[in-house]
């Protein structure tokens, strides 16, 4: 509903779908009042001390706050898939160690912004792409901060 | 302490939407088309440039546009509502009361602000720009009509670098000489032609008139607007001259309202007005934005503020339709635990009723043609025996959440101009 669909993406372009961060249905579901490890949920688990609901969990500042589709796989080392939803937040300052969304020369990228000694770059986390310095020359903006992945397993 | 206004508003709105998700179009030429018919309704400051006008036919300027590299783009009301909500929200969340005039346009009361109006609007516009990636302008001054003036002068001249208070100028006079008769908020074009004949020809001279003239010849309206350029406020919060492209529909509520379902109500209400203007004006509506504030001037008390646009699938002026997608809307964004003050419902993507494309086969089954009459008559039975004499089930029987002053005996006038 809320949604609109980029159709012509750029090679590295990875937004397909930007959707409003609240556009879902708010539903609370119960949250479990200990940590499942790894997977065996217990039956003492019933009692549920609190509701979560994913969009206060998620975002913060919903005008502030993008889902964002990905496309292809340079962020892997970061459990970032092609065909996740980033959930990204226009309204924090970008720091080194952020995965963030930037656009480099016209184009969008998801990628970790790094300091190095000679200054800050942006490394993917898959050893298959090459990492991009950024220069006085480097037309560079952070477009946003990522903060989750939805990941379907 | 004089009041200080600000109206803000989005440069070169639709356009500017276009680029917010697309980097590469970032000092291109943009237009958008409208959807029924084709012409340009929006353009980038480089489109402009290009001396493309304002409503333009596709066909005759499409080889230029392909010549000149131009993108193109067919409107897209679901981008651009959810993107003013989005700005509405940012303004909401940094200024103490906010009224949305239009889906690119809000005034907010800067009065008392930390550090001063212009560097709080500086900070403001740099906070949009970077949340929504939309630009804006800001216009301050001691009225609504002041800061409507003051925004076009900050919007027109490069150096104010995008916020202009008129009351910090050294010489507001000057930017008043400079503002054209036509382009003072609240004189039509039927006016200024006369004014013009008159040799009244800017701001500057017709603040200089005489008030029982103007009162006499252009009603309390235009006594209104003089009263306004000299700086004595009497358009208030919610009220002042409809916009064209948007109608909005608000109030404050007369006590406040905490229950969802009194929040429904008074949106069905809301929704139910603005539709009634809508087909007032032979018009088509492609979105409906709601949204809803608690009182940010009762400190202690937990404050939330939301707004959200529902796109719709028709374009159409059927009230259930509409109260169908305001009601969604406010459900989603309606959360238990505060005291809501107001909310209101913004209806944008205007388009003239009978020029539309009707895709017969994407209308929704309530909204057949077959309604159009009902609607009609609807509107014809409140005409004849006075506001909701038929309603809408959905806008509710008692209506708890109304305004004090609704508790009106029947037949007496109504104040206030934006229901």
């Amino acid at each position: 509903m809320d949604r609109y669909e980029h159709a012509d993406l750029p090679a590295q372009g990875w937004v397909s779908l930007v959707a409003r961060a609240d556009g879902f249905l708010r539903l609370p579901l119960p949250l479990a009042g200990e940590s499942v490890p790894a997977g065996f949920p217990s039956p003492a688990d019933e009692y549920m001390e609190r509701r979560l609901d994913l969009n206060e969990y998620l975002v913060a500042r919903p005008e502030a706050t993008y889902f964002v589709r990905v496309s292809g796989d340079s962020m892997l080392g970061a459990s970032i898939h092609h065909g996740d939803i980033l959930v990204v937040d226009r309204s924090l300052a970008p720091r080194p160690g952020n995965v963030v969304i930037a656009q480099v020369d016209g184009e969008f990228t998801v990628k970790r912004l790094r300091k190095t000694p000679s200054g800050l770059e942006l490394a993917p986390e898959n050893p298959d792409y090459a990492v991009i310095p950024l220069t006085e020359e480097t037309d560079f903006q952070v477009w946003g901060v990522v903060l989750h992945v939805v990941h379907k397993v | 302490m004089t009041r200080q206004y600000a109206l803000i508003d989005c440069n070169n709105f639709y356009a500017s939407c276009e680029r917010a998700f697309r980097p590469e179009l970032v000092g291109r030429p943009v237009v958008v088309l409208s959807n029924n018919d084709g012409c340009v309704i929006a353009r980038s400051a480089e489109a402009k440039e290009l001396g493309i006008e304002m409503g333009t036919p596709y066909f005759k300027c499409r080889a230029m546009l392909e010549r000149r590299g131009v993108a193109v783009f067919s409107s897209n009301y679901a981008l651009y509502g959810d993107l003013s909500a989005r700005v509405m929200q940012v303004l909401t969340r940094f200024c103490p009361s906010v009224e949305v005039y239009s889906i690119d346009e809000a005034f907010c009361d800067l009065t008392g602000v930390p550090g001063g109006a212009e560097a709080y609007s500086r900070r403001l516009r740099a906070t949009v720009l970077a949340w929504t990636g939309i630009p804006v302008s800001v216009g301050i001054g001691r009225t609504k009509t002041l800061a409507k003036l003051a925004n076009r002068f900050a919007k027109k001249q490069p150096r104010s670098r995008g916020v202009f208070d008129l009351a910090a100028s050294p010489d507001p006079d000057r930017v008043l000489r400079w503002t054209d008769i036509g382009d003072v908020w609240g004189i039509g074009p039927k006016h200024a032609k006369r004014l013009r004949a008159m040799g009244v020809a800017n701001a500057l001279q017709f603040r200089e008139l005489d008030r029982d003239w103007v009162q006499k010849k252009m009603t309390v309206t235009g006594l209104h607007t003089l009263l306004e350029l000299r700086g004595l406020p009497c358009i208030g919060f919610s009220a002042g001259p409809q916009d064209k492209k948007t109608i909005v529909s608000s109030r404050s509520f007369g006590h406040p309202v905490t229950l969802r379902e009194d929040m429904l109500e008074a949106v069905s209400q809301y929704t139910t007005r603005a539709a009634e203007k809508l087909r007032r004006q032979r018009s088509v509506t492609s979105s409906i934005m709601v949204f809803l504030q608690t009182n940010s001037f009762r400190l202690g008390q937990p404050q939330y503020s939301n707004a959200l646009s529902v796109p719709l699938v028709v374009a159409t002026a059927h009230t259930p339709t509409l109260i169908r997608a305001a009601r969604a809307g406010m459900e989603r964004i309606f959360r238990d635990g505060y005291q809501y003050k107001k909310c209101g419902v913004m209806l944008a993507g205007l388009e003239p009723e009978q020029g539309r494309w009707l895709n017969l086969l994407a209308l929704p089954p309530a909204h057949r043609p077959s309604d159009e009459p009902l609607m009609r008559t609807v509107d014809a039975l409140n005409n004849r025996w006075g506001r909701d004499t038929v309603s809408f089930a959905a806008s509710g029987i008692k209506r708890g959440w109304r305004m004090k002053r609704e508790m009106r005996s029947p037949g007496t006038p109504r104040s206030g101009t934006s229901s």
